[in-house]
């Protein structure tokens, strides 16, 4: 059973064209890395799935949830969450202000305009658990902005596990991070568990093939080619377009 | 991204600390200080805190739009019209009690602000701000107009204030203590809210609405709720100042009065609540002062409000409140 699915989908901006009938099959579990380069309407597809974008045409199907169209949050409540390729956070909140927000959103008590919202202990609870899962527990109180720039993109993952997902989007979750920084958000996604799907677009081809179960690779737009990671290293295509050009 | 243990903090919600017990005893004195002060203060001074009361609560009605949830309004007078109408109008055609025009104002502005805000919030920023002047300005047109009700620029008084419990409301001393029981109750209810989790989103939506709808909030929602409980707020502060002054001309509902609870808020301090009070107490206090030696008393109060913006970006209560950290460490 496939948890994301998309059938024909195309997105285009007047003439030009981002998302061209791309057909993506997301297994339970999976790591699917989407590569390719720069303007190949990466995060456009993200968009997309995450609702920030609507379709042109074509239809995106979660499990057995027909998303196509629907606003962000509903996307979300129906356990589809993401991070952002720029921080995209609440920069004057605390991190575990961040975390808590979404727990909030997930446990549906948000229109409670009474009680003190520090009463609900087991979302602080909740919240400081995914801060631990990222390695952020020591900074929980401290404000975004004082944060560098490698712990708020852990803190971006942090808050997309924060609402339970069944399938994360991750945009280029080691952008801008150090050698050391990439090595240890690479093993951190590594560790997440097998009950939620992992969609994510990366650059960095070690931690491309270490990451992923299946690629797809896309292309002014395109899917060029999708498969196992050695069949994508060995397509004569993906070579010739991508990685023949980055190899050295 | 290394973290040292030695600098790790407490990751519960920090318990009370030392400075808001602070704010406990100041709050307390403040409140000491207006629950006698009618029993020191002359009839001017009176007057003075039972207006600056009310318009406290006006202020801190709009700070939840712009100071919590981020929506800068100008069209608030609306809500304020409203109240103040329902109780004068209701009052002088049907003789409805005070308290129940109060009830009906705040309902009105409920209402009210659930249509303006379902067209309003679907814009943001510059476009929201003209669009809710708008809409203040049509209802201020409505109010003009219909003379036989509103009684048009000439305004509508002789508002009948029976006892009420055995007090007389035509006693400026049982509207100051009406007034101030009413802005406890009021200022505690806005205080709650922004410490729940409602309150909570509000700030989220203020600092990343794109982000409060991809962790599942319908933003558009929750922004409709803001306005709809800053207007039914607005509509009582409206209600006692119909109450207070037993008049309600079409002038109530003007842009300018929009202008003016923006300064007010603007000059204490968005997003503290209790600022906005002392800016409508600067502006008013001001406005009477200056008022008195010049008729562009607006001016000073121009300069006044430029000078904070330039120099005092959290305005009175904000620059305060930062000075007092600073101090604590």
């Amino acid at each position: 059973m496939s948890v994301l699915r998309t059938v024909d989908l195309c997105k285009s901006f007047f003439s030009l064209t981002v998302t061209k009938s791309v057909n993506l099959e997301v297994a339970a579990g999976e790591r699917h890395v989407i590569i390719g380069p720069n303007g190949a309407g990466k995060t456009s597809l993200i968009n997309q799935i995450g609702g920030q974008l609507r379709p042109s045409s074509g239809r995106i199907f979660v499990g057995e949830h027909d998303i196509t169209g629907l606003a962000p949050d509903q996307i979300c409540r129906l356990g589809v969450s993401r991070t952002f390729q720029r921080n995209n956070l609440f920069s004057n909140l605390s991190a575990v202000e961040n975390v808590r927000l979404a727990v909030q959103a997930l446990r549906g008590h948000s229109l409670n305009g009474f009680m003190p919202a520090a009463r609900y202990t087991d979302d602080w609870a909740f919240a400081l658990e995914k801060l631990r899962q990222v390695g952020l527990e020591a900074r929980a109180e401290d404000v975004v902005r004082s944060l560098s720039y490698g712990e708020q993109r852990q803190l971006e993952i942090a808050v997309a596990l924060a609402s339970n997902p069944v399938l994360v989007l991750l945009d280029e979750p080691t952008s801008g991070m150090s050698p050391g920084e990439t090595e240890r958000m690479t093993s951190m996604i590594a560790a997440l568990p097998r009950s939620i799907t992992v969609v994510m677009i990366e650059h960095d081809m070690k931690v491309v093939f270490s990451l992923a179960d299946r690629i797809t690779v896309l292309y002014y737009g395109e899917v060029l080619a999708s498969g196992l990671p050695a069949e994508i290293s060995d397509n004569a295509a993906v070579r010739e377009v991508y990685l023949g050009r980055s190899a050295h | 991204m290394v973290i040292g243990s030695a600098e790790a903090k407490p990751t519960a919600k920090s318990p009370r600390t030392k400075s808001s017990k602070i704010d406990w005893l100041i709050g307390v004195g403040v409140l000491a200080i207006l629950a006698i002060a009618p029993l020191f203060f002359g009839s001017f001074l009176q007057g003075m805190i039972t207006e600056v009361l009310i318009f406290g609560i006006f202020a801190m009605s709009l700070d939840l739009l712009i100071g919590y949830t981020g929506l800068a309004s100008f069209g608030h007078a609306l809500f304020f019209g409203l109240g103040a109408y329902a109780v004068v109008v209701l009052g002088v055609h049907f003789g409805f009690p005070p308290f129940l025009g109060i009830l009906a104002g705040i309902a009105l502005s409920v209402v009210v602000a659930v249509v303006v805000g379902y067209f309003c919030i679907k814009v943001t920023g510059i476009a929201f701000l003209m669009l809710t002047m708008a809409f203040s300005q049509l209802f201020f047109s409505i109010a003009l107009k219909w003379r036989s009700v509103t009684g048009g620029s000439d305004g509508i008084g002789g508002l009948d204030r029976p006892a009420m419990f055995g007090l007389s409301l035509d006693d400026p001393m049982t509207i100051y203590y009406f007034v101030l029981i009413v802005f406890l109750i009021a200022y505690w209810a806005m205080r709650r809210l922004i410490e729940s989790p409602l309150g909570h989103a509000f700030v989220g939506i203020r600092e990343n609405d794109m982000r409060m709808r991809s962790i599942g909030f319908p933003t558009a929602r929750y922004k409709l709720i803001a306005f709809v409980i800053a207007g039914g707020f607005g509509g009582l502060a409206g209600g006692l100042y119909g109450i207070y002054t037993g008049f309600v001309s079409s002038d109530l509902l003007y842009w300018t009065r929009s202008g003016d609870v923006l300064i007010m808020t603007l000059l204490g301090g968005v997003g503290t609540l209790v600022g906005p009070v002392i800016g409508a107490a600067v502006f008013l206090l001001a406005k009477s002062y200056i008022s008195s030696y010049t008729d562009h008393w607006i001016l000073v109060i121009g300069v006044i409000f430029v000078f904070c913006v330039l120099f005092f970006k959290q305005g009175i209560y904000g620059k305060l409140l930062a000075a007092w950290r600073e101090k604590m460490g």
